[in-house]
């Protein structure tokens, strides 16, 4: 593999030049290059088989095939001969296709489906999920004495006196999670409860009261059915029966709270739900149709914070752009002068907002800014407790204007070399003519200037529609919009919204709906995208 | 200029001084003409430069006096407590940064590079479709989509646990898919710029195609593969909302998301700790940034302002 060429060179004929199509066949593959070659592809192949594997058994027969179809069409491309450009553009184009292209199809998909944290899995998952945690007392069970036990090893472990329906006694002994067994009690105390027992002896008062929590906590089985009644002891003394909240009827496919008899159907909407309309949470993952997007529309809750953040979106974009625009441009005409000293250090002072890390910046803005301790207020308003990032108002002016400061060097730089391409005969002609210098400006340099311009401020527009960072690190999108349904805030722009619905901790997350508004955002750019194409030459670029 | 009569003389000089800016100026003059732009240069400094001071200043204070005034107070203890908090392991945040930016950014550099040696040498059928996916695919950042990146890494995570939710290898293959898209247009156009003449004649004289990609191409483009590979790793590096989503773990997290704890909890306690950790997480990618910036900046016009 060396640059230098052997043996004698040519000067090929001008026809061939153009055509290198003979290039396409490749010459004869090294002995190396196969052996790594087929290695390669053996471990890929092995790791996909096995994914098979698991899927066939998870019953994802769908996702099975696709793995395999994809598995084989790798194999075929670089195992035949030939075909270059398949060999070439394979890597990239799966790992495009998977986490660019796919995605955004299953963003779609996701949209239709209720999917979220109250439903995250499937139907037997969810109606398992509602037995085990949905428990409570039963009532009309009696209740049974109880003795806290340590084991020969120090093990906690609990003491049942129990009687059965013919009254006659057992005594059993179990530990947290445990199925009770029957034990040979030892001693009794005046009430005949059983204290003690072959190979397990009473805890004293005060060591109980050390391990409370572990104590009350306790479950102990009746059977090794799981959904079976327990005992728990809210007391260390006395054992309570519990068992699931819920009774569930597969012939029905109904589920009856046992403590007042109400019945839930399954509602199509991945919940069961009573004749009444209240559901029982978790539920399970369905497609949904169109509910998203009707919540969007018809749920006020949803729909004026939505409203309200898509402006706000739209504003904070255009302000962004047309403010650091400006003042790059005002700053790249003053300094655009070769006389002027200092001008190197000027700019690179300049330019260093640009070049410190952007989640920093904001991180950095949102401790000067802080209400009681941050530096603009303690010191530049000597003390005042301006709320800059919790007012919904002043918030909006804040993230603007460290958005400035971020974003006024990269025009600044892309305008001081628009500038200098503009050849410095024109505006020599201009002068002589008399043209005054805001003449100049109108009508020579700021037209140059925005034909080559433009692509990047419609770029820029771009990047701040989707600008999350600034946004959740500066300000978290707050404060909270305590009217609407979901968890939104007043400087919310659309992708830090849908962030917060999808990931934010302590309220639910609803992963059909965050996608639903992104499938909103994909449009908003796809449109933006279509007329900046339409106005830029890049595509007759391509040949 | 001989013979000129003195009126004609102070006209050329007069005109000449107009043209040229070559006056002597008297103090008001100097201030209207250049003294202003002084003014505002260093108003503009101040503001350019004030919040980086600050950081500065705030991680060399004592934890008790840092809002007041600049400097007040020198320790060097913030920069020892941020690598001895065990709950918020610094020294990892950086390692992991650099692995995942640098593995990602060397990764996505190469798959560009093999894709853009396929458009520019190679002709194919949907060569110019292919071209055209990739600068519309190009306009959808992934974060639009990281409700499904999120799920569908959940599911991955079912069948090959160490590529699910938390994993680092994951969030690098993510990266790795928003490769293509980023940088192989920009590639293909320096590749373009490789006479083909010189494939030609190595393919002459034998050379396999890959002898070619690995020996030509990318020998040739290295300097500029570099700068794209640095620029993948500022960007990657900056990135916080994919990492926020699937690195759950608080070693195995990188700087931006590591560094949102100090920020995220009570302001004021920390506030001196996470500035040393912000200037020492600041410093690689501002002297790498200042260092490419020409670069940063032709590349980032390179394909709107043609010259």
């Amino acid at each position: 593999m060396s640059t230098e060429t052997r043996g004698p060179t040519w000067q090929l004929p001008k026809g061939r030049t153009k055509s290198n199509t003979a290039l396409n066949d490749g010459g004869t593959p090294s002995l190396f290059g196969t052996l790594v070659k087929i290695v390669l592809l053996g471990l890929m192949s092995a790791a996909m088989v096995f994914a098979i594997m698991i899927l066939i058994g998870n019953e994802d027969y769908l996702f099975a095939g696709i793995v395999a179809v994809a598995t084989l069409i790798v194999n075929w491309v670089y195992l035949r001969r030939g075909r270059l450009p398949a060999k070439y553009l394979a890597p990239g184009l799966i790992f495009m296709a998977i986490f660019q292209v796919y995605v955004v199809g299953y963003s779609g998909y996701i949209a239709f489906t209720n999917y979220g944290s109250m439903h995250n899995s499937d139907k037997d998952d969810a109606i398992n999920a509602l037995l085990l945690n949905g428990q409570t007392r039963i009532a009309g069970e009696p209740v049974y004495p109880l003795t806290v036990v340590t084991d020969d090893a120090g093990e906690l472990n609990f003491l049942v006196t129990l009687t059965d329906d013919a009254g006659a006694m057992q005594v059993k002994v179990a530990a947290d999670g445990e199925v009770l067994q029957q034990v040979t009690p030892t001693e009794f105390n005046s009430f005949g409860k059983a204290t003690a027992a072959e190979g397990y002896t009473e805890l004293p008062f005060r060591e109980i009261a050390a391990i409370q929590e572990d104590v009350v906590r306790a479950k102990l089985y009746l059977s090794d059915d799981p959904d079976s009644y327990f005992l728990m002891t809210p007391d260390a003394s006395q054992a309570v029966v519990f068992g699931p909240r819920l009774d569930y009827d597969p012939e029905a496919d109904s589920m009856t709270r046992v403590e007042d008899g109400k019945v839930f159907f399954d509602s199509g909407e991945g919940t069961y739900r009573s004749s009444d309309g209240e559901d029982l949470a978790p539920g399970w993952r369905v497609e949904v149709g169109l509910l998203n997007f009707e919540r969007a529309v018809t749920d006020p809750g949803i729909r004026e914070p939505l409203v309200r953040v898509t402006i706000w979106t739209f504003a904070f974009a255009i302000i962004s752009v047309l403010s650091t625009f400006i003042l790059g441009l005002g700053l790249a005409l003053l300094f655009n002068d070769a006389k002027l000293r200092g001008q190197r250090w000027y700019r690179v002072a300049m330019v260093l907002p640009y070049a410190f890390p952007g989640f920093l910046s904001a991180f950095v803005w949102r401790a000067l800014y802080n209400k009681d301790y941050g530096f603009i207020n303690v010191v530049l308003f000597g003390g005042a407790e301006i709320p800059w990032l919790t007012d919904e108002f002043l918030v909006k002016i804040s993230i603007l204007l460290v958005n400035l400061w971020l974003g006024f060097p990269y025009m600044f730089l892309i305008t001081t070399g628009a500038l200098q391409s503009i050849p410095s005969d024109l505006m020599e002609s201009a002068r002589i003519d008399g043209a005054s210098a805001w003449q100049q400006l109108r009508l020579i340099k700021l037209p140059l200037l925005l034909v080559s311009v433009a692509p990047l401020l419609i770029t820029s527009f771009a990047f701040n529609f989707n600008n999350f960072s600034l946004i959740y690190l500066l300000s978290g999108g707050g404060p909270k919009d305590f009217d609407a349904t979901i968890n939104v805030g007043h400087s919310d722009i659309l992708i830090s919204m849908v962030y917060k619905i999808a990931f934010s901790t302590g309220e639910g997350r609803d992963f059909g709906l965050a996608s639903a508004f992104s499938i909103l955002i994909f449009f908003i750019v796809g449109t933006i995208s279509y007329f900046s194409f339409r106005r830029t030459k890049t595509l007759e670029d391509v040949n | 200029m001989d013979e000129l009569s003195k009126e004609e003389l102070k006209a050329y000089k007069e005109a000449k001084s107009l043209l040229t800016d070559e006056r002597r100026l008297s103090f008001g003059g100097w201030l209207r003409k250049k003294g202003w732009k002084h003014l505002v240069g260093w108003v503009m400094v101040v503001y350019s430069i004030f919040p980086i001071v600050y950081v500065i200043s705030g991680s060399f204070a004592n934890a008790d006096q840092f809002t007041s005034t600049l400097f007040s107070s020198f320790t060097t203890q913030n920069y020892v407590d941020l690598f001895e908090d065990p709950y918020r392991p610094f020294a990892n945040w950086f390692v992991n940064t650099l692995f995942i930016s640098g593995t990602a950014a060397i990764g996505s550099v190469f798959l560009s590079a093999l894709a853009a040696y396929a458009f520019s040498r190679l002709r194919f059928t949907g060569r110019r479709a292919g071209l055209l996916t990739l600068i519309l695919v190009q306009m959808f950042p992934q974060l639009l989509a990281l409700v499904a990146i999120y799920a569908l890494l959940v599911n991955i995570g079912n069948v090959f646990p160490f590529l699910g939710i938390g994993s680092q290898l994951a969030l690098i293959m993510v990266y790795l898919g928003g490769a293509l898209g980023a940088n192989t247009y920009l590639m293909y156009g320096f590749f373009n710029t490789i006479p083909k003449e010189l494939d030609e004649a190595a393919k002459i004289d034998g050379a396999t195609h890959t002898q070619i990609f690995y020996g030509i191409i990318l020998r040739l483009a290295a300097p500029i593969l570099a700068v794209i590979g640095l620029l993948a790793f500022i960007g990657t590096s900056s990135d916080f909302v994919l990492a926020n989503i699937i690195l759950t773990k608080p070693e195995s997290k990188t700087l931006a998301v590591g560094l949102y704890m100090y920020v995220s909890d009570q302001f004021g306690q920390r506030w001196t700790i996470f500035a040393a950790g912000a200037v020492l997480a600041a410093i690689p990618i501002v002297a790498l940034f200042l260092y490419l910036q020409k670069y940063i900046v032709s590349g980032l016009t390179g394909g709107a302002v043609k010259g």
